[in-house]
């Protein structure tokens, strides 16, 4: 008997692209218990290696399969400390699922999907039952930013024993999970939720803190903690640096998203933010990534009439997730490929009413291994559009480098760590996560944040391994 | 939560509050802002920090009822509290002995230009102030800002106070009085500001003025706030909100203060039927 991977239920597309509402349902046990049993449960498991941070995944899918969800999702919590974000937002189909052996001739064993299903079941029957922590050190760390990277650095270092507060920029906690992604992929009540169980082992929060402004890294570190964790993120929109850019009705996709996500403006009046009436308009989203699948389907519930998107090189080197272009698809999204905008046309009174495109073509690889677009020449042309959203990535924000120039940073203003500890070149302060990488995954920052907090410990407490 | 240890009206429809916030208070810089958000479905607002009490710990905001946020905060009492409030944001003005230096303030403008003229006059300026209203009672912060400048002019537009005029034409007086005039400083309402930046372009006088766009998160990570300065684009939240009056792109600064202005009516209408519906 050869059971099928099981496809997770979804919402109907046609009721979905209407409204903000999570578009993936998850696993019923059922389901969950027939997908853990399709796991052969390799002796040695070539899964674990392609997970950033080595969740133990044959254990857990094994005791998925037995009914045992509770112990199933203390098991990924030995290694990853947010399943139920990890389990939705993570692309694993190049990272775990893309090592499954039964991948080799049939489809791979659904890991996050079961992930997801096991750290739902724990949220609903278990609450959030706090682990034991150590004892006190004494000892108080500053986390700055709380998105994915400090919020996992932040919960091993409480259960490590040392004080910890986190401080963020804006009014609400949770980063780019909150401000970024869209509520239909991540619900919000599940980021609240996993603050809230670190509130509960005793992290302490604060909002509304601008570090750089409100304190300096130096004045945390002059003020009573013992190292800084600086997890800022990519915060800074690139732009085309195209004529027109400024026209009204031009979005960075930050803006945009922030706008509907953290500040609800798909609920204004109610909420006092506006933003743009995408209603029966014409709505381009310029990039292939997942931010830019996720600015797309949220204008389409916005009600676009149209709403593309418009990338510059072609569907096999969209760097989106395959699942979030399926839903994109489904919801009506249209693909234009190998396009890029040259200008933006307005009216009289300053709002955007089109813009000019350029045909590509593909030539060589670049460096990323992707074949690099070639502008096609004398093919422009213009597309009407009523909004434009620029989705083509994030610079560091220089707050911190204007602050903390005594650190070391690229060219591009990332901050320059030891990769195995991610120690900065300042005696005390740690960083990891976007500030460091450059724009990357949810995973790969949380696991940068692990990794920090094993060498905060390992700084603060020096004999105590 | 911030307490507002201290709420009055100084004009009709404007409200000076001191806030409680004793960390921005100690680190704020003249010409620096907070965003404040009112309440859990509140938008955030930037408003100039106008003065600050390190001994109470308390921040000055002065706002002037216009849109749906700042009317509902003309509304807050002393001993109430705003849900948010955040910075010191931007960066201080740029201060340092220019010898004459005039700080204009229109309207609520004067609020903004308060704190700049006070730096201004610590740092070894001869300081002259211009201050214009509607009519007399629209005037703000006159006896603040006699006890730091040497000079206080104080304008309105229908004669009813002071100089009959606007601010622009007192301006245009001490330039044809032969005064020596080093620096410029003007705020207030776009209209203002741009007239202000052509009477001194021609003399060259270095004139710099604090832009007022729509903001998000105010630390550069939305660029919503994108102007045009010297043909470069820039975020006042964290390149500004000050720049060279003679490079600013007035009329794109108008344009995308108008991209919400229907959602702004339909916002004020609804809460003005709320209000009446709470009478």
């Amino acid at each position: 008997m050869k059971i099928p991977r099981q496809k997770m239920p979804e919402r109907d597309n046609l009721e979905r692209s209407a409204n903000f509402l999570e578009v993936n349902l998850g696993y019923s046990e059922e389901l969950a218990k027939l997908e853990a049993l399709r796991c052969i449960q390799c002796p040695r498991p070539t899964c674990i290696a392609g997970c950033p941070v080595n969740v133990k995944i044959k254990d857990f899918i094994a005791l998925v399969a037995e009914g045992y969800y509770l112990d199933a999702a203390a098991k990924i919590k030995e290694d990853n400390m947010l399943p139920a974000i990890c389990g939705r937002v993570c692309p694993q189909e190049e990272q775990c699922e893309v090592k499954c052996i039964i991948g080799k001739k049939n489809e791979p064993v659904a890991i996050g999907r079961l992930e997801r299903f096991v750290a739902d079941y724990e949220r609903e029957y278990n609450g959030a039952k706090t682990p034991l922590l150590k004892p006190k050190s004494g000892k108080k760390v500053a986390v700055i930013g709380s998105g994915p990277a400090g919020l996992s650095c932040a919960g091993d270092l409480i259960q490590m024993g040392h004080d910890v507060t986190v401080f963020e920029a804006l009014h609400e906690l949770g980063g780019v999970l909150i401000y970024g992604i869209p509520e239909f992929r991540l619900p919000k009540d599940i980021v609240k939720f996993e603050v809230e169980s670190l509130r509960k082992m005793g992290v302490e929060f604060q909002t509304n803190a601008v570090i750089g402004f409100t304190d300096t890294v130096d004045e945390l570190l002059q003020n009573g903690y013992d190292a800084v964790f600086i997890a800022v993120g990519a915060g800074l929109p690139y732009f085309l640096k195209i004529p027109g850019e400024n026209l009204n009705g031009v979005y960075s996709a930050n803006e945009f998203l922030t706008r509907v996500n953290l500040m609800k403006a798909y609920k204004f009046p109610d909420f006092d933010t506006p933003v743009f009436n995408c209603k029966d308009k014409n709505v381009a989203v310029f990039g292939g990534g997942n931010t830019a699948m996720d600015a797309v389907r949220t204008s389409k519930r916005l009600g676009a009439k149209n709403a593309y998107i418009i990338y510059r090189r072609s569907d096999v080197e969209m760097p989106a997730r395959k699942e979030e272009i399926h839903h994109a698809k489904d919801e009506g999204i249209e693909f234009i490929f190998l396009a890029n905008p040259v200008e933006f046309i307005g009216d009289n009174a300053g709002w955007l009413t089109g813009v000019i495109l350029q045909k590509m073509e593909l030539g060589e690889s670049d460096s990323s291994g992707r074949r690099k677009p070639v502008p096609i020449i004398e093919s422009e042309y213009e597309l009407n559009i009523d909004m434009a959203v620029i989705a083509v990535g994030n610079g560091s924000n220089p707050i911190i480098q204007k602050t903390t120039p005594d650190l070391q940073y690229t060219k591009w203003g990332n901050i320059i760590v030891d990769e195995r500890t991610m120690k900065t070149s300042k005696v005390g302060v740690f960083a990891g996560g976007d500030i460091v990488s450059g724009g990357a995954t949810v995973i790969l920052a949380m696991g940068a944040g692990r990794k920090a907090a094993a060498a905060i410990n390992n700084f603060l407490t020096p004999g105590d391994l | 939560m911030f307490k507002i240890i201290n709420a009055e009206f100084i004009a009709p429809n404007i409200k000076k509050f001191r806030i409680e916030a004793p960390k921005i208070a100690k680190k704020r810089k003249a010409g620096q802002f907070v965003i404040i958000r009112t309440d859990q479905n509140g938008e955030r607002v930037p408003l100039t920090i106008a003065d600050s009490n390190l001994d109470e710990g308390s921040i000055t905001i002065i706002v002037q009822g216009a849109g749906k946020t700042t009317r509902q905060l003309n509304e807050f009492e002393t001993g109430h509290f705003l849900m948010d409030v955040v910075g010191p944001l931007g960066k201080p003005s740029f201060i340092e002995k220019f010898g004459v230096a005039v700080s204009i303030g229109g309207g609520v403008g004067t609020a903004i230009a308060y704190p700049t003229a006070v730096a201004l006059k610590q740092a070894g300026n001869y300081t002259i102030s211009i201050i214009g209203g509607r009519s007399k009672e629209y005037v703000i912060l006159e006896n603040e800002m006699k006890d730091v400048c040497d000079e206080v002019f104080v304008t309105t537009d229908d004669g009813s106070y002071g100089y009959h005029g606007f601010v622009t034409d007192k301006l245009k007086e001490l330039i044809e009085a032969k005064r020596q005039l080093d620096f410029v400083l003007a705020i207030g309402p776009i209209p203002m500001m741009k007239a202000i930046a052509e009477v001194t372009r021609k003399l060259k006088i270095k004139t710099v003025v604090s832009l007022n766009p729509i903001m998000v998160d105010g630390t550069g990570m939305c660029g919503g706030c994108r102007a045009t300065v010297d043909n470069k684009t820039v975020f006042v939240c964290v390149d500004g909100p000050e720049f060279d009056a003679h490079k600013v792109d007035f009329e794109l600064l108008e344009r995308r203060n108008r991209i919400y202005r229907s959602d702004e009516e339909k916002a004020l209408k609804n809460y003005k039927c709320h209000s009446e519906e709470a009478l």
